[in-house]
């Protein structure tokens, strides 16, 4: 019936589930970092509801999707939240893109006791010469090396690179109409993912055990591990959503012209490539 | 656009009573639910601006302690600023932006209940923390390290909190994004949108890229503390001015999402007291989009004395100032409306003049603070105080007000008392100048903010100071009560309410029923609010 009408929901059950599972999440969090052993249990509990409720809820949507439910304008209004969504996604990495900057440009340099910070240098932190990567004039986390550029990260750009064609390939097929192609470009996506993640869990646990490179490492192990694990994080939530969106390209979810799911995920999928680009470039190689 | 109708889903089951409100996907009631939940926050938040000024009626300590103090002076901020203002605007949206531009409802109703679900549940958190050991955060809203790292168990309750705020922040703002490029009907080109969905549009922009920002900065405090990173830590290399960076990298776009839809809904009250349209509606559009892009290359105006380089801080002062060029362009515009119109002076106009008048108070001692010597000896004075109150009371506050009084008959479908609607602008704002002018002159004899404390030649101001603050706060009662008889009955309003109004929210019944344009309007320039060529 719905056929070209804008499809109004009557009532939101998720919603509500969703903020009680943040709510206890949360307070489980800030429980936890303050050492109260309830804390852990909590987040689980809260984490728990809010991935019964992710998954209830987008049931419900491809339920809805799928028994056509949703005109044109609908679609338009779901493209126009996820780029949105992915603007503000990348406000947040250009914080800590922001912070990296700064320390370098400005932060270390004055502590070097350049331009104004001469005085600071001298009676502050006499000796301490500016140089990156750097632990910071009281060398917090002892002494460490940094992961090269051109050795695993590299080949990390490249398989996420090569991630980004494959999920056009797959985008191509999926227009074409042909599904075996589409599932197995979309599986090989996939196993690209993952082997990114596993070679970064590898050099974190190199960086840790090997390098004494940590999270503690002044602002180098700081502006490092939070940008790229950030970055991992992100790369998780997207296989997941390239997993669940290839089972429905199984399930034939998707016609030719209309995959707005699967878009989305694509979407979601370059800009964590992008992201790595920016983070290779000014993480690892400069 | 959408050219065709709407499918409600709303057959099969209908929730009655609380449950009803926990599950609505209506704008109309999502709209009711902020702008209520802000008006309770509004009363928490004014309750503790009331200690504030308790304890400053009289030098020397005498009601609270110190850190208690402090502790008011920043849940305050947080209360105000993100239970009060913000969703106030936000509820003003919902409620008025599917009315104006035609459409059946936002555009992703679903999630728009959960933007509005997160904020008790955000609050409660942090309204919690008073009644921790250690107590609420004491270091100020803006939470600059070190001092906010030295808080006791608090703190990391207060960043979840924020991080919740943000994210139900970024979703309303995604949402009026996508209903105003979306759903508008057939014929509402964008330049024929009332200037509150224009003013809305450009905030929504704002929020989506600045909220990000914020939650970035409280995450670096929070591994700081937690984690063992040195993002504001000098001996690991990190630098606590760079907190203030992105902080108010943050926080200035984040003034300007709270008075960007108050122009808004000046822009829409003036025409319709003055019986003429706007004037200068394309500037008034362009004015807002050269605010909104100014407002991203001026954050630094609030760290002038933190230590910069010279050259940084001479552009962040003429950045600043070239801001009160659009804003000039606004005032005037506003004013040119009203020249030769046949203005009445109903509550909803009464409130926008304050506005008018009080802003440009506000604004004129931003240009002021504006001016690099000069803020060295106002930063951290009470004039700072004073001015972000007159932008953010006379200014935020007061547009809130008066689209309230404004659009309430539309809501409820009865009149307000017009009586007690002009006693509550006339008492409010003779008591808010009572309030915060003397502000000015504690500050520029050099009174410092955050201090429960002061130096005995202060003390007349500030008492007069406290008065004007007991009297406008209670005044605010007055308030709720016009809301509460309006909404209980009252002489029945008509579909155009007010003689002058125009636009497509005039042309729905009042109130609007519980579905409003399932079948799109017609958009041509005889609805059109605004334009030019017309006036
Ligand atoms: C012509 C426009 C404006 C100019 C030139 C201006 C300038 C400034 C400057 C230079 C400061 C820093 C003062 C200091 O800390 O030493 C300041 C503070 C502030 N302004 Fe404005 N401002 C303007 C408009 C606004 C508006 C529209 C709002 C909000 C609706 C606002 C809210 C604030 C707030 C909240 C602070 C204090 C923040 C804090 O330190 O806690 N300002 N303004
Ligand atoms: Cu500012």
């Amino acid at each position: 019936m719905a056929q070209g009408s804008y499809y109004v929901p009557a009532t939101a059950k998720w919603p509500i589930v969703g903020s009680v599972g943040l709510f206890i999440m949360m307070i489980g969090a800030a429980n936890w970092l303050n050492g109260n052993p309830i804390g852990p249990w909590l987040t689980l509990i809260g984490s728990v509801v809010v991935i019964f409720m992710t998954f209830g809820w987008f049931a419900e949507v491809i339920r809805e999707s799928e028994g056509g439910l949703y005109s044109s304008a609908v679609d338009t209004s779901f493209r126009q939240g996820m780029i949105w969504f992915i603007f503000s996604e990348v406000m947040f990495f250009a914080a800590f893109f922001g912070a990296l900057f700064y320390a370098r440009m400005f932060a270390v340099p004055w502590l070097g006791g350049e331009g104004t910070g001469a005085m600071t240098n001298e009676l502050l932190w006499p000796g301490f010469e500016a140089h990156w990567p750097t632990h910071g004039p009281a060398e917090l986390g002892g002494d460490f090396q940094t992961i090269p550029a051109f050795d695993l990260p590299l080949l990390n750009t490249l398989i996420l690179l090569t991630s980004g064609v494959t999920i056009t390939l797959a985008h191509w097929a999926l227009k074409r109409g042909q599904r075996t192609a589409l599932v197995l470009w979309m599986w090989s996506t996939i196993a690209l993912g993952l082997l990114f993640l596993s070679i970064q869990f590898y050099e974190y646990v190199h960086a840790y055990r090997d390098l004494g490179l940590t999270l503690g490492s002044g602002i180098y192990g700081s502006t490092f591990f939070m940008l790229t694990g950030f970055h991992g994080l992100h790369v998780i939530l997207g296989t997941i959503m390239l997993i669940v969106i290839t089972l429905r390209c199984m399930f034939g979810h998707f016609t030719a012209k209309n995959h707005f799911g699967f878009e989305a995920v694509a979407w979601y999928w370059h800009f964590v490539d992008v992201v790595w680009l920016g983070l290779f470039i000014f993480v690892y190689v400069i | 656009m959408s050219e065709a109708t709407t499918h409600h889903d709303d057959h099969h089951d209908h929730p009655k009573g609380l449950w009803r409100w926990v599950v609505t996907t209506n704008h109309k009631d999502i709209g009711t639910l902020y702008l209520l939940f802000s008006l309770v926050m509004f009363l928490i938040g004014g309750a503790m601006a009331l200690v504030i000024r308790a304890e400053l009626f009289a030098p020397g300590l005498q009601l609270v302690n110190p850190d208690f103090f402090n502790q008011m002076t920043t849940m305050h901020a947080l209360v105000m600023i993100f239970g009060a203002v913000m969703p106030a605007f936000v509820g003003l949206a919902n409620w008025m932006v599917p009315l104006m531009i035609g459409a059946p409802d936002m555009a992703l109703p679903r999630m728009n209940n959960w933007s509005f679900w997160i904020l008790p549940f955000a609050f409660t958190i942090l309204l919690s923390t008073l009644f921790m050991p250690t107590g609420a955060p004491a270091s100020g809203w803006t939470l600059y390290p070190p001092l906010s790292l030295q808080g006791g168990n608090s703190f990391a309750f207060v960043i979840f909190a924020i991080h919740l705020m943000g994210i139900s922040s970024i979703m309303g703002a995604i949402n009026i994004v996508a209903t105003i490029l979306n759903m508008r009907a057939p014929g509402m080109t964008l330049l024929r949108m009332p200037l509150f969905i224009w003013t809305w549009l450009i905030t929504a922009f704002l929020l989506i890229a600045v909220m990000p920002v914020l939650a970035g900065a409280v995450t670096m405090l929070l591994t700081d503390r937690f984690f063992g990173t040195s993002f504001f830590n000098a001996a690991g290399g990190g630098d606590p001015v760079l907190y203030q960076h992105i902080f108010w990298f943050f926080g200035h776009p984040e003034v300007y999402i709270m008075i960007l839809p108050a122009f808004g809904i000046v822009s829409e009250i003036i025409p319709t007291f003055s019986r003429k349209r706007l004037f200068g509606y394309t500037s008034m559009v362009y004015a807002t989009a050269s605010i909104a892009f100014l407002s991203f290359i001026v954050w630094a105006h609030h760290m002038f004395t933190v230590g910069m380089p010279l050259g940084a801080m001479l552009f962040f002062m003429y950045a600043t100032m070239v801001i009160a060029v659009p804003t000039g362009v606004k005032i005037f515009n506003w004013i040119a409306t009203m020249w030769r119109g046949s203005m009445t002076f109903e509550t909803p106009m009464l409130f926008a003049l304050g506005f008018v008048v009080m802003f440009t108070i506000g604004g004129l001692s931003g240009v002021m603070l504006a001016i690099v010597p000069a803020d060295f000896q106002y930063h951290d004075s009470y004039f700072v105080v004073a001015h972000f109150h007159y932008v953010l009371v006379t200014g935020s506050v007061f547009a809130i007000m008066a689209g309230v009084y404004y659009w309430l008959p539309k809501w409820t479908g009865h009149m307000y008392d017009e009586r007690l609607g002009k006693i509550h602008f006339w008492w409010s704002t003779v008591w808010v100048n009572v309030l915060f002018f003397p502000q000015h002159y504690l500050g520029l004899a050099g009174m410092p903010r955050r201090i429960p404390d002061y130096a005995v030649q202060f003390t007349e101001f500030n008492m007069i100071s406290s008065i004007g603050g007991f009297m406008f706060g209670f005044g605010q009662l007055l308030f709720c009560y016009i809301i509460w008889k309006c909404a209980r009955g009252g002489e029945p309003a008509s579909a155009r309410v007010w003689e002058g109004s125009r636009g497509l929210e005039w042309t729905v019944p009042s109130p609007a029923p519980h579905h409003t344009f399932d079948t799109p309007p017609v958009v041509d320039d005889s609805v059109a609010v605004h334009k030019d060529e017309l006036t």
